[in-house]
């Protein structure tokens, strides 16, 4: 698994649009954001709704500003993700 | 179709595979019945009250609060243990700057064991699918007209986590007690589409 992310970190969803049942929004693909804080550590709910034990990653609150989800907007959005959604992105200043 | 409920046709596949759990094993005969009486037992938005008037009155308790909620609010004799396991509680406060409100947009996650059932408005399709897209309209709509330099921030329980707003005390409440304080607390302003 790869690296756990911390607050600050800029991280980009996948734009993966599964089949079965995923917990990324679809609002909230292919979108970059930033770590706000982990939020504990559970198997990935692509993994329970198949039944499969999954391993535990971290979940994490991600927040977003609203112009880059939905191109307006002047406010935030937090969603709760786990890592295997999340790609780094680095933690330079926008 | 006249006089037929809509949730009827569910109601009665949840029946079925309610029954084919039990005879398999799955699940023992009238468990899940019992697990919904427990995730509701004691539920109510009284719950959250508290926790507020709490936080308004002792600093320290807030700042218990805001850092590690499920902690914090076992000194109430509070817990989001309800169903069957406990569920992680982030709790997010107003401020002069910033207005939180919460969403479930992917189906209608809530902090049921604090809050009780949810408003039936919660789990629309209209409040979920534009509550993230255009708050400061939706909280119009609730007659919350916020001034235009308070920033928004939208919380989707998308995940493990349940959330809720920790709102603004009001201005001449100085006198109040700690019970007076918690009659003003609304379940709305617990999900952030109120004020108080």
């Amino acid at each position: 698994m790869s690296e756990s992310f911390s607050p600050g970190d800029r991280v980009r969803t996948r734009t993966l649009d599964p089949a079965g049942h995923t917990r990324l929004p679809r609002y909230a693909r292919g979108a970059v954001g930033e770590i706000v804080e982990r939020a504990g550590d559970h198997p990935l709910a692509e993994d329970r709704a198949r039944g499969l034990p999954g391993e535990p990653q971290p979940v994490y609150h991600v927040r977003f500003r609203a112009g880059d989800l939905f191109g307006s907007g002047d406010h935030a959005v937090t969603v709760e993700l786990w890592q295997d959604y999340l790609e780094p992105l680095g933690t330079a200043a926008r | 179709m006249s006089g037929h409920h809509p949730s009827a046709a569910i109601a009665e596949r949840v029946r079925h595979i309610e029954s084919l759990l039990e005879r398999h094993g799955v699940i023992a005969p009238g468990e899940v019945d019992r697990r919904i009486d427990d995730l509701l037992a004691g539920g109510t938005p009284l719950n959250g009250a508290r926790i507020v008037a709490r936080a308004w009155t002792d600093p320290a308790f807030r700042e218990r609060l805001l850092t590690d909620a499920n902690s914090a609010i076992r000194e109430l004799a509070l817990s989001m243990g309800g169903g069957a396991s406990e569920l992680r509680l982030k709790v997010v406060a107003n401020t002069a700057e910033e207005h939180h409100v919460v969403v479930c947009t992917l189906c209608s996650c809530y902090p049921t064991a604090l809050l009780g059932p949810s408003p039936s408005w919660y789990k629309s399709d209209a409040y979920r699918a534009r509550v993230v897209r255009d708050p400061r309209g939706i909280l119009a709509e609730f007659g919350v007209d916020l001034p235009a330099d308070v920033r928004i921030t939208v919380w989707d329980a998308s995940a493990e986590s349940r959330y809720m707003v920790l709102p603004r005390r009001p201005e001449g409440t100085d006198g109040l007690d700690e019970a007076e304080l918690a009659a003003l607390v609304t379940r709305t302003g617990l999900i952030g589409t109120a004020l108080v």
